[in-house]
Protein backbone atom coordinates (compact mmCIF):
# COMPACT_ATOMS: atom_id res chain seq x y z
CA UNK A 1 0.00 0.00 0.00
CA UNK A 2 2.83 2.37 0.87
CA UNK A 3 4.40 1.50 -2.45
CA UNK A 4 1.24 2.72 -4.15
CA UNK A 5 1.51 6.11 -2.49
CA UNK A 6 5.23 6.39 -3.19
CA UNK A 7 5.04 5.20 -6.77
CA UNK A 8 4.06 8.46 -8.53
CA UNK A 9 6.83 10.30 -6.68
CA UNK A 10 9.49 8.23 -8.43
CA UNK A 11 7.58 7.56 -11.61
CA UNK A 12 6.30 10.61 -13.41
CA UNK A 13 6.14 9.03 -16.85
CA UNK A 14 2.51 9.63 -17.90
CA UNK A 15 2.46 6.46 -19.99
CA UNK A 16 3.21 4.25 -17.00
CA UNK A 17 0.89 6.27 -14.79
CA UNK A 18 -1.79 5.71 -17.40
CA UNK A 19 -1.32 1.96 -17.08
CA UNK A 20 -1.58 2.29 -13.31
CA UNK A 21 -4.84 4.22 -13.71
CA UNK A 22 -6.36 1.37 -15.70
CA UNK A 23 -5.01 -1.08 -13.18
CA UNK A 24 -6.91 0.83 -10.51
CA UNK A 25 -10.14 0.81 -12.54
CA UNK A 26 -9.87 -2.93 -13.09
CA UNK A 27 -9.04 -3.46 -9.42
CA UNK A 28 -12.31 -1.84 -8.37
CA UNK A 29 -14.19 -4.46 -10.39
CA UNK A 30 -12.03 -7.43 -9.50
CA UNK A 31 -12.29 -6.76 -5.76
CA UNK A 32 -16.07 -6.96 -6.07
CA UNK A 33 -15.87 -10.07 -8.23
CA UNK A 34 -13.63 -11.66 -5.64
CA UNK A 35 -16.29 -11.08 -2.98
CA UNK A 36 -18.88 -12.64 -5.28
CA UNK A 37 -16.81 -15.55 -6.62
CA UNK A 38 -14.14 -16.24 -4.03
CA UNK A 39 -16.20 -15.65 -0.91
CA UNK A 40 -19.82 -16.34 -1.82
CA UNK A 41 -18.93 -18.89 -4.52
CA UNK A 42 -21.16 -17.37 -7.22
CA UNK A 43 -19.70 -16.83 -10.68
CA UNK A 44 -20.54 -13.92 -12.97
CA UNK A 45 -19.57 -13.71 -16.62
CA UNK A 46 -21.55 -10.51 -17.02
CA UNK A 47 -19.71 -7.94 -14.99
CA UNK A 48 -18.62 -6.00 -18.06
CA UNK A 49 -22.31 -5.08 -18.30
CA UNK A 50 -22.33 -3.38 -14.89
CA UNK A 51 -19.10 -1.60 -15.86
CA UNK A 52 -20.91 -0.48 -19.03
CA UNK A 53 -24.04 0.65 -17.20
CA UNK A 54 -21.89 2.78 -14.89
CA UNK A 55 -19.95 4.27 -17.81
CA UNK A 56 -22.97 4.95 -20.04
CA UNK A 57 -25.13 6.37 -17.24
CA UNK A 58 -22.37 8.78 -16.24
CA UNK A 59 -21.60 9.57 -19.88
CA UNK A 60 -25.17 10.16 -20.99
CA UNK A 61 -26.25 12.11 -17.92
CA UNK A 62 -23.27 14.47 -18.11
CA UNK A 63 -23.30 15.05 -21.88
CA UNK A 64 -26.99 14.92 -22.77
CA UNK A 65 -28.65 15.92 -19.49
CA UNK A 66 -25.75 18.23 -18.53
CA UNK A 67 -25.62 16.93 -14.99
CA UNK A 68 -22.33 17.41 -13.20
CA UNK A 69 -20.25 14.26 -12.72
CA UNK A 70 -20.95 13.65 -9.03
CA UNK A 71 -24.77 13.38 -9.21
CA UNK A 72 -24.40 11.40 -12.44
CA UNK A 73 -22.00 9.09 -10.65
CA UNK A 74 -24.52 8.54 -7.83
CA UNK A 75 -27.34 8.00 -10.31
CA UNK A 76 -25.20 5.38 -12.06
CA UNK A 77 -24.70 3.57 -8.77
CA UNK A 78 -28.42 3.56 -8.01
CA UNK A 79 -29.36 2.40 -11.51
CA UNK A 80 -26.74 -0.36 -11.50
CA UNK A 81 -27.85 -1.52 -8.05
CA UNK A 82 -31.48 -1.73 -9.21
CA UNK A 83 -30.60 -3.64 -12.37
CA UNK A 84 -28.29 -6.01 -10.47
CA UNK A 85 -31.06 -6.63 -7.94
CA UNK A 86 -33.62 -7.45 -10.62
CA UNK A 87 -31.18 -9.65 -12.55
CA UNK A 88 -29.93 -11.29 -9.37
CA UNK A 89 -33.30 -12.54 -8.14
CA UNK A 90 -33.84 -15.07 -10.93
CA UNK A 91 -30.23 -15.84 -11.90
CA UNK A 92 -28.82 -16.46 -8.42
CA UNK A 93 -31.25 -19.34 -8.01
CA UNK A 94 -29.05 -21.11 -10.54
CA UNK A 95 -25.82 -22.83 -9.69
CA UNK A 96 -22.47 -23.45 -11.37
CA UNK A 97 -22.51 -23.54 -15.15
CA UNK A 98 -26.13 -22.44 -15.33
CA UNK A 99 -25.37 -19.28 -13.37
CA UNK A 100 -22.33 -18.67 -15.60
CA UNK A 101 -24.51 -18.97 -18.73
CA UNK A 102 -27.27 -16.75 -17.33
CA UNK A 103 -24.87 -13.95 -16.39
CA UNK A 104 -23.11 -14.33 -19.72
CA UNK A 105 -26.49 -13.93 -21.42
CA UNK A 106 -27.19 -10.79 -19.41
CA UNK A 107 -23.84 -9.34 -20.44
CA UNK A 108 -24.60 -10.03 -24.09
CA UNK A 109 -28.05 -8.43 -23.84
CA UNK A 110 -26.55 -5.23 -22.47
CA UNK A 111 -23.86 -5.32 -25.16
CA UNK A 112 -26.43 -5.72 -27.93
CA UNK A 113 -28.65 -3.03 -26.42
CA UNK A 114 -25.75 -0.55 -26.34
CA UNK A 115 -25.09 -1.25 -30.02
CA UNK A 116 -28.72 -1.08 -31.06
CA UNK A 117 -30.03 2.03 -29.29
CA UNK A 118 -28.14 4.39 -31.60
CA UNK A 119 -30.05 7.56 -30.64
CA UNK A 120 -29.24 7.10 -27.02
CA UNK A 121 -25.78 5.56 -26.91
CA UNK A 122 -24.38 6.40 -30.31
CA UNK A 123 -24.56 2.74 -31.26
CA UNK A 124 -21.43 0.83 -32.25
CA UNK A 125 -19.40 4.02 -32.74
CA UNK A 126 -20.18 5.25 -29.23
CA UNK A 127 -20.04 8.88 -28.20
CA UNK A 128 -17.46 11.31 -26.87
CA UNK A 129 -16.99 14.70 -25.26
CA UNK A 130 -17.80 13.37 -21.83
CA UNK A 131 -16.69 16.08 -19.40
CA UNK A 132 -13.85 15.44 -17.00
CA UNK A 133 -14.37 15.24 -13.27
CA UNK A 134 -13.80 18.55 -11.54
CA UNK A 135 -13.32 19.03 -7.82
CA UNK A 136 -14.03 22.75 -7.39
CA UNK A 137 -11.69 24.45 -9.84
CA UNK A 138 -9.38 21.47 -10.04
CA UNK A 139 -9.99 19.33 -13.11
CA UNK A 140 -8.91 15.70 -12.91
CA UNK A 141 -7.08 15.66 -16.21
CA UNK A 142 -3.43 14.78 -15.67
CA UNK A 143 -2.52 11.12 -15.30
CA UNK A 144 -1.20 11.90 -11.83
CA UNK A 145 -4.51 13.29 -10.59
CA UNK A 146 -6.38 10.37 -12.15
CA UNK A 147 -3.97 8.00 -10.50
CA UNK A 148 -4.62 9.58 -7.11
CA UNK A 149 -8.40 9.59 -7.51
CA UNK A 150 -8.75 6.03 -8.72
CA UNK A 151 -6.38 4.51 -6.18
CA UNK A 152 -7.97 6.48 -3.34
CA UNK A 153 -11.24 4.84 -4.37
CA UNK A 154 -9.56 1.43 -4.62
CA UNK A 155 -8.31 1.82 -1.05
CA UNK A 156 -11.77 2.83 0.19
CA UNK A 157 -13.43 -0.08 -1.62
CA UNK A 158 -10.76 -2.43 -0.31
CA UNK A 159 -11.32 -1.27 3.27
CA UNK A 160 -15.07 -1.72 2.90
CA UNK A 161 -14.53 -5.19 1.52
CA UNK A 162 -12.12 -6.22 4.27
CA UNK A 163 -14.64 -5.00 6.84
CA UNK A 164 -17.28 -7.08 5.15
CA UNK A 165 -15.13 -10.21 5.01
CA UNK A 166 -14.42 -10.10 8.73
CA UNK A 167 -18.04 -9.77 9.73
CA UNK A 168 -21.16 -11.79 10.36
CA UNK A 169 -22.22 -11.24 6.76
CA UNK A 170 -18.79 -12.22 5.43
CA UNK A 171 -18.95 -15.47 7.36
CA UNK A 172 -22.44 -16.09 6.03
CA UNK A 173 -21.15 -15.62 2.46
CA UNK A 174 -18.33 -18.10 2.99
CA UNK A 175 -20.73 -20.59 4.56
CA UNK A 176 -22.88 -20.38 1.40
CA UNK A 177 -19.80 -21.13 -0.69
CA UNK A 178 -18.99 -24.18 1.40
CA UNK A 179 -22.43 -25.77 1.88
CA UNK A 180 -25.70 -24.06 1.07
CA UNK A 181 -27.54 -26.88 2.83
CA UNK A 182 -25.70 -26.33 6.11
CA UNK A 183 -25.82 -22.53 5.76
CA UNK A 184 -29.62 -22.70 5.54
CA UNK A 185 -29.74 -25.00 8.53
CA UNK A 186 -27.80 -22.36 10.48
CA UNK A 187 -30.46 -19.77 9.69
CA UNK A 188 -28.50 -18.05 6.91
CA UNK A 189 -30.89 -16.55 4.36
CA UNK A 190 -28.77 -17.70 1.44
CA UNK A 191 -30.75 -16.01 -1.37
CA UNK A 192 -30.70 -12.66 0.42
CA UNK A 193 -26.94 -12.65 0.96
CA UNK A 194 -26.22 -13.87 -2.56
CA UNK A 195 -28.24 -10.99 -3.98
CA UNK A 196 -26.65 -8.47 -1.60
CA UNK A 197 -23.11 -9.40 -2.60
CA UNK A 198 -24.10 -9.51 -6.28
CA UNK A 199 -25.48 -5.97 -6.02
CA UNK A 200 -22.42 -4.80 -4.09
CA UNK A 201 -20.02 -6.18 -6.69
CA UNK A 202 -22.13 -4.56 -9.43
CA UNK A 203 -21.87 -1.22 -7.63
CA UNK A 204 -18.07 -1.55 -7.52
CA UNK A 205 -18.11 -2.20 -11.28
CA UNK A 206 -20.39 0.79 -11.81
CA UNK A 207 -17.99 3.08 -9.89
CA UNK A 208 -15.18 1.83 -12.13
CA UNK A 209 -17.34 2.48 -15.20
CA UNK A 210 -18.11 6.07 -14.23
CA UNK A 211 -14.42 6.79 -13.68
CA UNK A 212 -13.60 5.18 -17.01
CA UNK A 213 -16.12 7.37 -18.84
CA UNK A 214 -14.78 10.61 -17.35
CA UNK A 215 -11.13 9.64 -17.78
CA UNK A 216 -11.29 8.41 -21.36
CA UNK A 217 -14.10 10.88 -22.28
CA UNK A 218 -15.21 8.59 -25.09
CA UNK A 219 -17.06 5.29 -24.77
CA UNK A 220 -18.24 2.65 -27.21
CA UNK A 221 -19.63 -0.86 -26.70
CA UNK A 222 -16.35 -2.48 -27.76
CA UNK A 223 -14.87 -1.83 -24.32
CA UNK A 224 -17.63 -3.76 -22.59
CA UNK A 225 -17.81 -7.03 -24.46
CA UNK A 226 -17.74 -10.63 -23.29
CA UNK A 227 -13.96 -10.71 -23.61
CA UNK A 228 -13.73 -8.05 -20.93
CA UNK A 229 -16.03 -10.03 -18.59
CA UNK A 230 -13.80 -13.05 -19.07
CA UNK A 231 -10.66 -10.98 -18.48
CA UNK A 232 -12.13 -9.84 -15.15
CA UNK A 233 -12.91 -13.40 -14.07
CA UNK A 234 -9.41 -14.46 -15.15
CA UNK A 235 -7.85 -11.71 -13.02
CA UNK A 236 -9.69 -12.99 -9.96
CA UNK A 237 -8.92 -16.64 -10.63
CA UNK A 238 -5.24 -16.15 -11.52
CA UNK A 239 -4.69 -13.99 -8.45
CA UNK A 240 -6.39 -16.43 -6.13
CA UNK A 241 -10.13 -16.41 -5.64
CA UNK A 242 -10.22 -17.05 -1.93
CA UNK A 243 -8.81 -13.64 -1.08
CA UNK A 244 -9.36 -10.01 -2.13
CA UNK A 245 -5.60 -9.44 -2.09
CA UNK A 246 -5.38 -12.26 -4.59
CA UNK A 247 -7.80 -10.42 -6.88
CA UNK A 248 -5.60 -7.32 -6.63
CA UNK A 249 -2.50 -9.37 -7.43
CA UNK A 250 -4.21 -10.94 -10.43
CA UNK A 251 -5.28 -7.52 -11.69
CA UNK A 252 -1.74 -6.18 -11.38
CA UNK A 253 -0.32 -9.15 -13.26
CA UNK A 254 -2.85 -9.19 -16.08
CA UNK A 255 -2.56 -5.43 -16.58
CA UNK A 256 1.23 -5.41 -16.65
CA UNK A 257 1.82 -8.67 -18.53
CA UNK A 258 0.62 -7.41 -21.94
CA UNK A 259 2.83 -4.33 -21.53
CA UNK A 260 5.91 -6.44 -20.83
CA UNK A 261 5.08 -8.70 -23.73
CA UNK A 262 4.90 -5.90 -26.28
CA UNK A 263 8.54 -6.53 -27.16
CA UNK A 264 7.69 -10.05 -28.30
CA UNK A 265 5.52 -8.74 -31.14
CA UNK A 266 3.43 -11.54 -32.64
CA UNK A 267 4.36 -14.01 -29.95
CA UNK A 268 2.86 -11.97 -27.12
CA UNK A 269 -0.49 -13.78 -27.16
CA UNK A 270 1.30 -17.11 -27.09
CA UNK A 271 3.40 -16.18 -24.07
CA UNK A 272 0.41 -14.54 -22.37
CA UNK A 273 -1.65 -17.71 -22.78
CA UNK A 274 1.10 -20.05 -21.64
CA UNK A 275 1.79 -17.91 -18.57
CA UNK A 276 -1.85 -18.20 -17.52
CA UNK A 277 -1.83 -21.91 -18.25
CA UNK A 278 1.30 -22.49 -16.17
CA UNK A 279 -0.07 -20.46 -13.27
CA UNK A 280 -3.28 -22.47 -13.22
CA UNK A 281 -1.46 -25.81 -13.49
CA UNK A 282 1.17 -25.15 -10.85
CA UNK A 283 -0.73 -22.74 -8.61
CA UNK A 284 -4.33 -23.90 -8.54
CA UNK A 285 -4.98 -21.48 -5.69
CA UNK A 286 -3.61 -18.62 -7.77
CA UNK A 287 -0.74 -16.26 -7.08
CA UNK A 288 -1.98 -15.54 -3.61
CA UNK A 289 -1.94 -19.26 -2.81
CA UNK A 290 1.76 -19.25 -3.67
CA UNK A 291 2.43 -16.18 -1.53
CA UNK A 292 0.65 -17.86 1.38
CA UNK A 293 2.62 -21.07 0.92
CA UNK A 294 5.94 -19.21 0.80
CA UNK A 295 5.00 -17.32 3.92
CA UNK A 296 4.23 -20.48 5.92
CA UNK A 297 7.43 -22.17 4.72
CA UNK A 298 9.38 -19.07 5.68
CA UNK A 299 7.63 -18.89 9.03
CA UNK A 300 8.55 -22.46 9.91
CA UNK A 301 12.27 -22.23 9.16
CA UNK B 1 -47.65 -29.20 28.84
CA UNK B 2 -47.59 -28.32 25.20
CA UNK B 3 -45.06 -30.38 23.23
CA UNK B 4 -42.11 -28.57 21.64
CA UNK B 5 -42.65 -30.35 18.35
CA UNK B 6 -45.72 -32.03 17.03
CA UNK B 7 -46.32 -33.60 13.64
CA UNK B 8 -49.85 -34.49 12.64
CA UNK B 9 -50.31 -37.13 9.93
CA UNK B 10 -47.01 -36.19 8.34
CA UNK B 11 -46.83 -37.68 4.84
CA UNK B 12 -44.15 -37.41 2.20
CA UNK B 13 -44.48 -38.93 -1.26
CA UNK B 14 -41.78 -39.02 -3.91
CA UNK B 15 -43.81 -39.74 -7.05
CA UNK B 16 -45.46 -43.08 -6.37
CA UNK B 17 -43.23 -43.90 -3.42
CA UNK B 18 -44.66 -43.13 0.01
CA UNK B 19 -41.55 -42.44 2.10
CA UNK B 20 -43.42 -41.27 5.18
CA UNK B 21 -47.03 -42.13 5.82
CA UNK B 22 -49.28 -40.48 8.41
CA UNK B 23 -46.64 -40.17 11.08
CA UNK B 24 -47.86 -38.31 14.14
CA UNK B 25 -45.27 -37.68 16.81
CA UNK B 26 -44.77 -35.44 19.78
CA UNK B 27 -41.52 -34.32 21.35
CA UNK B 28 -41.95 -33.05 24.92
CA UNK B 29 -39.87 -30.22 26.36
CA UNK B 30 -36.54 -31.39 27.74
CA UNK B 31 -36.69 -34.97 26.54
CA UNK B 32 -34.37 -36.95 24.33
CA UNK B 33 -36.35 -38.87 21.80
CA UNK B 34 -34.91 -41.31 19.28
CA UNK B 35 -36.35 -42.42 15.96
CA UNK B 36 -35.16 -45.88 14.96
CA UNK B 37 -36.00 -48.21 12.13
CA UNK B 38 -34.45 -50.09 9.23
CA UNK B 39 -32.67 -48.26 6.41
CA UNK B 40 -35.13 -46.61 4.08
CA UNK B 41 -37.84 -46.47 6.75
CA UNK B 42 -38.16 -42.71 6.28
CA UNK B 43 -36.22 -41.37 9.25
CA UNK B 44 -34.12 -38.80 7.42
CA UNK B 45 -37.16 -37.91 5.29
CA UNK B 46 -38.96 -36.96 8.52
CA UNK B 47 -35.99 -34.75 9.48
CA UNK B 48 -35.92 -33.12 6.07
CA UNK B 49 -39.65 -32.43 6.30
CA UNK B 50 -39.36 -30.89 9.75
CA UNK B 51 -36.43 -28.65 8.74
CA UNK B 52 -38.09 -27.53 5.50
CA UNK B 53 -35.36 -28.99 3.27
CA UNK B 54 -37.96 -31.26 1.66
CA UNK B 55 -41.42 -30.01 2.69
CA UNK B 56 -44.06 -32.65 3.45
CA UNK B 57 -46.71 -33.62 0.90
CA UNK B 58 -49.43 -33.58 3.55
CA UNK B 59 -49.86 -33.17 7.26
CA UNK B 60 -48.83 -30.50 9.66
CA UNK B 61 -45.71 -29.67 11.67
CA UNK B 62 -45.99 -27.47 14.74
CA UNK B 63 -43.24 -25.92 16.79
CA UNK B 64 -44.63 -24.91 20.19
CA UNK B 65 -48.11 -24.99 18.71
CA UNK B 66 -47.25 -22.79 15.73
CA UNK B 67 -47.47 -24.28 12.28
CA UNK B 68 -44.05 -24.24 10.58
CA UNK B 69 -44.53 -26.19 7.40
CA UNK B 70 -44.27 -23.91 4.41
CA UNK B 71 -41.48 -21.93 6.02
CA UNK B 72 -38.07 -21.89 4.38
CA UNK B 73 -35.21 -23.87 5.98
CA UNK B 74 -33.45 -20.74 7.24
CA UNK B 75 -36.70 -19.46 8.76
CA UNK B 76 -37.25 -22.76 10.56
CA UNK B 77 -33.68 -22.58 11.86
CA UNK B 78 -34.34 -19.05 13.14
CA UNK B 79 -37.56 -20.23 14.80
CA UNK B 80 -35.49 -22.64 16.85
CA UNK B 81 -34.93 -25.97 15.11
CA UNK B 82 -31.32 -26.78 14.39
CA UNK B 83 -29.81 -29.95 12.98
CA UNK B 84 -26.75 -31.98 12.11
CA UNK B 85 -26.36 -34.13 9.00
CA UNK B 86 -25.89 -37.81 8.36
CA UNK B 87 -22.87 -37.02 6.16
CA UNK B 88 -21.14 -34.29 8.14
CA UNK B 89 -21.76 -30.91 6.47
CA UNK B 90 -19.15 -28.64 7.98
CA UNK B 91 -17.90 -25.44 6.36
CA UNK B 92 -14.60 -26.99 5.27
CA UNK B 93 -13.04 -23.73 4.14
CA UNK B 94 -13.49 -22.15 7.57
CA UNK B 95 -11.81 -22.60 10.93
CA UNK B 96 -13.35 -24.61 13.74
CA UNK B 97 -14.14 -21.38 15.57
CA UNK B 98 -15.71 -19.76 12.50
CA UNK B 99 -17.95 -22.79 12.01
CA UNK B 100 -19.43 -22.27 15.47
CA UNK B 101 -19.58 -18.51 14.86
CA UNK B 102 -21.84 -19.14 11.85
CA UNK B 103 -24.06 -21.01 14.30
CA UNK B 104 -24.67 -17.69 16.08
CA UNK B 105 -26.09 -16.24 12.86
CA UNK B 106 -29.81 -16.51 13.65
CA UNK B 107 -29.33 -14.95 17.09
CA UNK B 108 -27.40 -11.90 15.87
CA UNK B 109 -28.30 -8.98 13.63
CA UNK B 110 -25.47 -7.00 11.99
CA UNK B 111 -26.28 -6.55 8.32
CA UNK B 112 -24.38 -5.63 5.20
CA UNK B 113 -24.20 -1.88 5.82
CA UNK B 114 -23.04 -2.02 9.41
CA UNK B 115 -20.44 -4.57 8.29
CA UNK B 116 -19.18 -2.39 5.42
CA UNK B 117 -18.86 0.66 7.65
CA UNK B 118 -17.52 -1.36 10.57
CA UNK B 119 -20.01 0.32 12.93
CA UNK B 120 -19.40 0.09 16.69
CA UNK B 121 -22.48 -2.03 17.26
CA UNK B 122 -21.29 -4.55 14.70
CA UNK B 123 -17.81 -4.62 16.30
CA UNK B 124 -19.36 -5.25 19.72
CA UNK B 125 -21.62 -7.93 18.32
CA UNK B 126 -18.70 -9.58 16.55
CA UNK B 127 -16.84 -9.82 19.84
CA UNK B 128 -19.90 -11.29 21.56
CA UNK B 129 -20.23 -13.87 18.76
CA UNK B 130 -16.57 -14.84 19.11
CA UNK B 131 -16.74 -15.11 22.92
CA UNK B 132 -19.90 -17.18 22.80
CA UNK B 133 -18.42 -19.51 20.18
CA UNK B 134 -15.22 -19.94 22.21
CA UNK B 135 -17.29 -20.85 25.28
CA UNK B 136 -19.14 -23.49 23.32
CA UNK B 137 -15.89 -24.91 21.97
CA UNK B 138 -14.60 -25.13 25.54
CA UNK B 139 -17.81 -26.88 26.55
CA UNK B 140 -17.43 -29.56 23.89
CA UNK B 141 -13.66 -29.80 24.36
CA UNK B 142 -12.46 -28.35 21.07
CA UNK B 143 -10.83 -25.11 22.31
CA UNK B 144 -7.34 -26.20 21.38
CA UNK B 145 -8.34 -26.70 17.73
CA UNK B 146 -10.24 -23.40 17.44
CA UNK B 147 -7.98 -21.94 14.74
CA UNK B 148 -7.62 -25.12 12.70
CA UNK B 149 -9.47 -25.70 9.46
CA UNK B 150 -12.61 -27.72 10.13
CA UNK B 151 -11.68 -30.22 7.41
CA UNK B 152 -8.38 -30.95 9.20
CA UNK B 153 -10.12 -32.35 12.31
CA UNK B 154 -10.32 -36.12 12.83
CA UNK B 155 -13.76 -37.45 11.88
CA UNK B 156 -14.91 -38.00 15.47
CA UNK B 157 -14.20 -34.37 16.30
CA UNK B 158 -15.93 -33.21 13.14
CA UNK B 159 -19.11 -34.81 14.48
CA UNK B 160 -18.60 -33.00 17.78
CA UNK B 161 -17.97 -29.72 15.96
CA UNK B 162 -21.13 -30.11 13.93
CA UNK B 163 -23.05 -30.68 17.15
CA UNK B 164 -21.48 -27.56 18.69
CA UNK B 165 -22.34 -25.50 15.61
CA UNK B 166 -25.97 -26.61 15.67
CA UNK B 167 -26.20 -26.01 19.41
CA UNK B 168 -24.74 -22.51 18.96
CA UNK B 169 -28.02 -21.42 17.33
CA UNK B 170 -29.66 -21.81 20.77
CA UNK B 171 -32.23 -24.22 19.39
CA UNK B 172 -35.44 -25.13 21.16
CA UNK B 173 -35.16 -28.45 19.40
CA UNK B 174 -31.97 -30.07 18.14
CA UNK B 175 -32.22 -32.75 15.45
CA UNK B 176 -29.28 -35.14 15.24
CA UNK B 177 -29.14 -37.31 12.13
CA UNK B 178 -27.07 -40.40 12.99
CA UNK B 179 -24.62 -38.53 15.22
CA UNK B 180 -22.62 -41.68 16.03
CA UNK B 181 -22.30 -43.01 12.48
CA UNK B 182 -18.66 -43.74 11.70
CA UNK B 183 -17.52 -43.29 15.30
CA UNK B 184 -15.69 -45.92 17.32
CA UNK B 185 -17.18 -46.96 20.66
CA UNK B 186 -15.03 -44.56 22.66
CA UNK B 187 -15.97 -41.62 20.42
CA UNK B 188 -19.60 -42.66 20.60
CA UNK B 189 -19.49 -42.60 24.41
CA UNK B 190 -17.93 -39.13 24.40
CA UNK B 191 -20.66 -37.97 22.03
CA UNK B 192 -23.41 -39.53 24.14
CA UNK B 193 -22.12 -37.68 27.22
CA UNK B 194 -22.07 -34.47 25.25
CA UNK B 195 -25.65 -34.95 24.08
CA UNK B 196 -26.73 -35.48 27.70
CA UNK B 197 -24.83 -32.36 28.81
CA UNK B 198 -26.47 -30.28 26.09
CA UNK B 199 -29.88 -31.56 27.14
CA UNK B 200 -29.10 -30.52 30.73
CA UNK B 201 -28.53 -27.00 29.40
CA UNK B 202 -32.17 -26.98 28.38
CA UNK B 203 -32.20 -28.22 24.78
CA UNK B 204 -34.74 -30.80 23.65
CA UNK B 205 -33.28 -33.45 21.36
CA UNK B 206 -34.68 -35.63 18.61
CA UNK B 207 -32.25 -38.06 17.06
CA UNK B 208 -32.06 -40.74 14.41
CA UNK B 209 -29.50 -43.41 15.19
CA UNK B 210 -28.52 -46.98 14.40
CA UNK B 211 -26.18 -47.44 17.37
CA UNK B 212 -28.69 -49.20 19.65
CA UNK B 213 -26.47 -49.07 22.70
CA UNK B 214 -26.33 -45.29 22.45
CA UNK B 215 -30.06 -45.03 21.73
CA UNK B 216 -31.05 -47.23 24.71
CA UNK B 217 -28.62 -45.36 27.00
CA UNK B 218 -29.63 -41.79 26.41
CA UNK B 219 -33.21 -41.78 25.11
CA UNK B 220 -36.25 -41.13 27.25
CA UNK B 221 -38.60 -42.31 24.51
CA UNK B 222 -38.11 -44.21 21.29
CA UNK B 223 -40.22 -44.07 18.19
CA UNK B 224 -39.95 -46.92 15.72
CA UNK B 225 -40.75 -46.51 12.04
CA UNK B 226 -40.91 -49.11 9.32
CA UNK B 227 -41.91 -48.55 5.69
CA UNK B 228 -42.68 -44.93 6.51
CA UNK B 229 -45.16 -45.84 9.25
CA UNK B 230 -44.93 -45.49 12.99
CA UNK B 231 -45.06 -49.01 14.48
CA UNK B 232 -44.28 -48.27 18.11
CA UNK B 233 -43.48 -45.51 20.58
CA UNK B 234 -42.38 -46.23 24.11
CA UNK B 235 -39.64 -46.19 26.73
CA UNK B 236 -36.38 -48.00 25.79
CA UNK B 237 -37.08 -51.00 28.08
CA UNK B 238 -40.53 -51.53 26.59
CA UNK B 239 -39.28 -51.14 23.03
CA UNK B 240 -36.72 -53.90 23.58
CA UNK B 241 -39.57 -56.29 24.45
CA UNK B 242 -41.93 -55.18 21.73
CA UNK B 243 -42.44 -58.17 19.42
CA UNK B 244 -43.26 -56.09 16.36
CA UNK B 245 -40.12 -53.96 16.78
CA UNK B 246 -37.96 -57.05 17.29
CA UNK B 247 -39.36 -58.54 14.12
CA UNK B 248 -38.98 -55.40 12.02
CA UNK B 249 -35.68 -54.07 13.23
CA UNK B 250 -33.93 -55.17 16.42
CA UNK B 251 -33.75 -58.90 15.67
CA UNK B 252 -34.38 -61.85 17.97
CA UNK B 253 -31.00 -61.84 19.64
CA UNK B 254 -30.99 -58.17 20.62
CA UNK B 255 -31.93 -58.79 24.27
CA UNK B 256 -29.14 -61.30 24.77
CA UNK B 257 -26.38 -58.80 24.04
Amino acid sequence: MLGLVALPMVMRNPYYLGIMVFMGIYSLISIGLSLLMGYAGQISLGHAAFFAIGAYTSGILTTKAHLSPLPAFLAAIVLTACIAFLIGIPTLRLKGHYLAMATLGFGQIVYVALNASVDFTGGPSGFGEIPRIALGNFVVESQLSRYCLVWALVIIVLLFSLNLIHSRVGRALRSIHSSELAANAMGVNTSKYKIQVFVLSAIYASIAGSLYAHFVTFISPGSFDLEFSILLVTMVVVGGMANVWGALLGTVLLTLLPEFLRGFKDYDILIYGSTLLLIMIFMPEGLFGLVKKLRTVHGKT
Amino acid sequence: MEPILETINLTKRFGGLVAVSDVSLKVETGEIKAIIGPNGAGKTTIFNAITGVDPPTAGEIRLKGRKINGLKPYEIASQGISRTFQNVELFDNMSVLENVMVGRHPRTFSGLLSALFHLPKSIAEEKAIRDDAMERLAFVGLSSSAQELASKLPFGQQRVLELARAWATDPKLLLLDEPAAGLNSHEATVLADLILKIREKGTTILLVEHDMELVMDISDKILVVNYGKKIAEDKPEEIQDNQEVIKAYLGEDFKER
